[in-house]
């Protein structure tokens, strides 16, 4: 046994994985415990949009300050994350010239960089905005990919000794004397990497501190805890639906106070529109309704008028973990504040050994992490500095992009490309593979060396090699790529655990799709359903439903030997040669 | 110059080049009015004519007629209709295309690792047949993701197929690009290419046999993916079957899907032969009518547009794939052509269920249709009395389930060509 103390986080969300990287690079031993994939809760339900504070810069200064800071420190520590596309506040005429003012003197007040645009030279920078604009504040927005963030924060933890286990929900917070002691989880197949068809196990895991990292769920783990007063997070559902392609690629926000429907971000090959906030009760049990995805379209092509017509892909729902300190009592879940708060339960609740963190926001993760690893820290009277600030993650490491690249792995240079900035510093490591490296997804250009990479780091859950690596995230939703993942699974996992990934998968595109059938897209799904469906017969696949096929009252060929029912009894008379 | 014919099909796929051919039978003038090419070529190049209207795979799909509804295009065009769409596909296909000698569906490996029942198949998928006792080998290879060969032959056997399957990954002799697609593979195979296998110069036919043969085993027929050449797909197979001992057999994919490029392209010839005439490249975009008389389309030629007359049409554009279906989240599901009415939900939260492969109701989007293959409006009177429709673009089923689309498509074609043709002649009235 080491005398390291052992800390235990609970959610693979950015937060706990961005605690679990800091607490195991200060020599912690850590454990991480995820109920999904890593991003099953919020983070893998966001935008992506890389926040400069400018969007708080009003209404949150605190929050807008640490935005701005933290988004200069993930450039560099998360290049390979990151894409700076910069962002603009875009006023219409209806919206106040006031508030377009308080936005520019906000973000100077929080050392936010603007610059105000003309209607002109806001339509140079992204000519399909409305013509009838007034202006826009250009502010240092970004992209920021949430899957790739937290895997690399779950990789550099494991890196430092961390142990992480996905699919593993807490089923009771274990406690003794007034302190909690540890957690007891479920295996779904057994400890490790999540592979189809092991039988789940138990386990209790005790640690000398809990994190509860857990976002809209913290309530839950709060009650497993038995604590007193509980930990009111208040859910608040957003939708975001996702475009073909990209429309813009500038982030581009609604210069008026707050609204539905006033984001548009670039994101890889496409751009998601965002959001609503409406408090649901239930994190996973919510109304995904048909009048969110409309009104993203149409009050946002307001501001990029072609969006009417577009394709959209699929929408999504998010749940955001807001909280808010007991009696505040803001009616309108748009107002709550975007600060984090620790909840330390010794204090709170006279429970010793957790604490929560609620509330916050993605951009701000690392800083979240920080402050509770710095809590931790000093509950063990550990002196040892943060370091997450300065250290890039794996695949941001110093590296540049190698123009030769093309001709080094024979790919030619648009897959090339795309897989470089997805793996960054990782690029060589994982796209030196022995034999063909043919390309599995088309439409967001992964090879089959970016499949493996994945799938060695997450099991047979296409899902999680889905998040890796974006295979079937593309236009085509799957349908060209679903069983080609599949297959690629084969050589570590046997037949029927392919199979189960490869329905998994196709399932949950289509949760998404669901909200995008008109037009082009519903072409797209009639295409994928006939491919899947007629040409290879997966509806009716005799080796997953119960179908009964008596092989023997079908046709058997002009000069075959027929069947006579089952391969015991087959006849063995066959043996014809030649051409026919 | 002015354009007139006997008789306008608007569409070239399956049902639009069937149904220009019976149409040019009765002795009308046919005109073929295609845009883009068709997306037969993403098709597997298999005819099903009914494979499900359950969970169980179909053994004779004449006799599970009687379970189909009213609304069911079959209903409608009778046994007898896809019974004459069969047998002109078999005179157009000739050798190509086997499955003839009885009413009996074939079960046929996909790449799915499944088997599918079907009515008629190419005569290079023939030796996959399910219903054979002869050992099986699936060949793959390493630079083709569609399927893994072992993963395939694990399913089919947990499928009970009444052989022994096994499958070998296998890599493609000669030198590739990492992202090669299977249109290359195919053009060396067809052209049987110098490659280097082993320190030696060989044909690439020759090649792909030296890499297989030694997996052979006990397998009686081989298994490879739908890429054997492209003009020469015959040869090919020949070749290979010569050289390796065995039968040998393409497994049909996805696009770009060989077979169903093979399909395009002998239908394409059987249409020439038929006397029609071709128009390609070019949609239709409106029609002129007096009444409820159709008198032309009107056809965007590279921006210019020409009235394409006739006394009989027919729509053959399709379903959602191929486009002749639309929809728009305001506009819901249209004809985009003649503006046909589509029965469809007014809630598009109700086109679809909330599994993958739940009962779709998108699937069954369509025209609906009297017996003369006239395309109906709202209360049920045909749209204009000289336009008929064929194929995807009607609806009333879910031909994707069922296993049904080309069989829908042979049988209205035959019966929407026939009355068609017959109906021009009878408006011909002498100079």
């Amino acid at each position: 046994m080491s005398n390291k103390p052992h800390v235990l986080v609970i959610g693979g969300g950015s937060t706990g994985c961005g605690i679990a990287r800091d607490l195991a690079m200060r020599g912690l031993e850590v454990t991480l415990v995820e109920k999904g994939n890593l991003t099953h809760g919020t983070t893998g339900r966001m935008h992506g949009l890389l926040h400069s504070g400018g969007r708080y810069a009003v209404s949150d200064q605190a929050s807008a300050k640490e935005c701005i800071e933290e988004n200069r420190i993930l450039r560099e520590i998360a290049s390979h994350c990151v894409e700076m596309t910069g962002g603009l506040f875009v006023k219409r005429p209806e919206d106040t010239e006031e508030y377009f003012q308080k936005k520019v003197d906000g973000c100077k007040e929080c050392d936010i960089p603007v610059e105000i645009l003309s209607a002109e030279e806001a339509r140079k920078v992204e000519p399909y905005l409305a013509k009838d604009i007034d202006k826009a504040i250009k502010v240092p927005d970004g992209a920021v990919d949430p899957f790739r963030l937290c895997v690399a924060n779950a990789a550099s933890a494991e890196e430092h000794g961390a142990r992480i286990e996905t699919h593993a929900p807490v089923v009771d917070v274990l406690t003794e004397n007034g302190e909690v002691v540890g957690v007891e989880v479920e295996h779904e197949t057994g400890p490790g990497k999540r592979v189809h068809r092991q039988p789940g196990t138990r386990e209790k895991i005790r640690a000398d501190y809990v994190v509860n990292a857990t976002g809209a769920w913290a309530g839950q783990i709060g009650q497993m805890a038995g604590l007193e007063q509980d930990i009111e997070v208040r859910p608040g559902k957003g939708v975001m639906t996702i475009m073909n392609t990209r429309q813009v690629d500038t982030v581009i926000n609604r210069c008026k106070p707050k609204g539905d429907a006033d984001i548009v971000v670039p994101h890889e090959t496409t751009c998601i529109l965002g959001t609503t906030d409406e408090e649901v009760e239930d994190p996973e049990d919510y109304p995904e309704e048909q009048w969110e995805v409309d009104m993203m379209i149409d009050t946002l092509s307001e501001l990029v008028p072609i969006l009417k017509e577009a394709r959209t892909i699929r929408s999504f729902w998010g749940v955001r973990p807001l909280y808010e300190p007991p009696g505040t009592g803001t009616s309108d879940s748009t107002d709550i504040t975007r600060q984090y708060f620790l909840l330390d339960h010794e204090e709170r609740d006279n429970i010793t050994g957790m604490t929560s963190i609620v509330g916050g926001k993605f951009t701000t993760y690392r800083l979240m992490a920080e402050e509770i690893s710095d809590h931790v820290c000093e509950k063990f009277d550990i002196d040892v500095e943060c370091e997450t600030a300065d250290v890039p993650l794996p695949g941001s490491e110093d590296f540049s992009v190698l123009d030769d690249y093309m001709d080094q792995y024979g790919i030619r240079s648009p897959i090339g490309r795309r897989s470089t900035q997805r793996l960054g510093s990782r690029t060589d490591e994982v796209l030196s593979i022995d034999g063909p490296n043919p390309t599995v997804c088309e439409c967001e250009a992964v090879t089959r060396a970016e499949i493996r990479d994945g799938i060695e780091g997450s099991g047979s859950d296409l899902n999680a090699v889905r998040i890796r690596t974006r295979a079937s995230m593309g236009n085509c939703q799957g349908a060209f790529c679903c069983h080609r993942m599949a297959a690629e699974l084969y050589d570590e996992y046997d037949e029927p655990i392919a199979y189960d990934a490869w329905d998994e998968l196709y399932q949950e595109r289509w949760k998404g799709e669901r909200h995008a059938l008109w037009g082009t897209q519903l072409s797209q799904a009639a295409l994928k359903y006939a491919l899947h469906s007629t040409t290879m017969n997966r509806d009716k696949d005799s080796a997953t439903t119960d179908a009964v096929v008596d092989f023997s009252a079908f046709d058997s060929g002009t000069d075959a030997s027929p069947a006579t029912g089952s391969a015991s009894t087959a006849a063995t008379d066959g043996g014809r040669t030649g051409g026919d | 110059m002015a354009i007139r014919e006997d008789v306008i099909v608007i569409g070239g796929g399956l049902a639009g080049s069937v149904a220009a051919i019976e149409a040019a039978e009765t002795g009308a003038s046919v005109r073929l009015v295609t845009y883009k090419k068709s997306t037969l070529r993403h098709a597997s190049g298999l005819i099903d004519v009914l494979g499900y209207t359950g969970d169980d795979p179909i053994a004779d799909p004449f006799a599970a007629l009687g379970e189909l509804d009213d609304e069911h295009p079959y209903s409608i065009t009778g046994e007898t209709a896809i019974r004459d769409g069969l047998a002109r596909f078999d005179e157009i296909t000739g050798e190509h295309y086997q499955g003839s000698h009885t009413d009996a569906n074939a079960l046929i490996p996909t790449f799915g690792g499944t088997v599918k029942p079907t009515a008629r198949y190419p005569s290079a998928a023939a030796a996959g047949i399910a219903s054979d006792s002869r050992p099986m080998l699936i060949v793959g290879f390493a630079g083709m993701t569609e399927y893994n060969a072992e993963m395939l032959a694990d399913h089919l056997d947990s499928s009970g197929v009444p052989f022994d399957v096994t499958g070998i990954e296998c890599t493609l002799p000669g030198t590739y690009k990492h992202d090669s697609r299977v249109t290359r593979f195919a053009k060396r195979l067809d052209i049987n290419e110098d490659v280097e296998y082993n320190g030696n110069t060989m044909g690439s036919r020759e090649a792909v046999v030296e890499e297989v043969k030694p997996h052979i085993g006990e397998a009686e027929r081989v298994g490879f993916p739908a890429f054997l050449g492209d003009d020469h797909t015959a040869e090919v197979r020949s070749d290979l079957e010569r050289l390796l001992g065995v039968d040998v057999f393409e497994i049909p994919m996805g696009p770009p899907s060989y077979p169903g490029i093979r399909l395009s392209d002998q239908l394409k010839r059987a249409v020439d032969e038929a006397g029609v005439r071709i128009s390609d490249g070019n949609p239709v975009i409106d029609f002129e009518a007096d009444g409820d008389e159709l008198q032309a389309v009107i056809v965007d030629s590279k921006g210019r547009n020409v009235p394409y007359h006739a006394d009989e049409f027919i729509l053959a554009t399709g379903g959602l794939v191929g486009k002749g279906i639309q929809s728009a989240r305001e506009a819901g599901v249209t004809e985009p052509v003649f503006d046909c009415h589509i029965p469809h939900p007014e809630d598009r939260y109700d086109w679809f269920d909330q599994e993958a492969f739940g009962d779709q109701p998108f699937a069954s989007f369509g025209v609906r249709i009297d017996d003369a293959m006239r395309p109906l409006d709202a209360d049920g009177n045909a749209e204009f009395a000289n336009l008929r429709a064929a194929g995807a673009v009607i609806g009333g089923a879910d031909t994707v389930a069922e296993k049904s689309q080309s069989g829908v498509s042979l049988a209205t074609a035959v019966v929407a060509g026939e009355h068609a043709g017959t109906n021009a002649a009878k408006q011909e009235v002498p100079q």
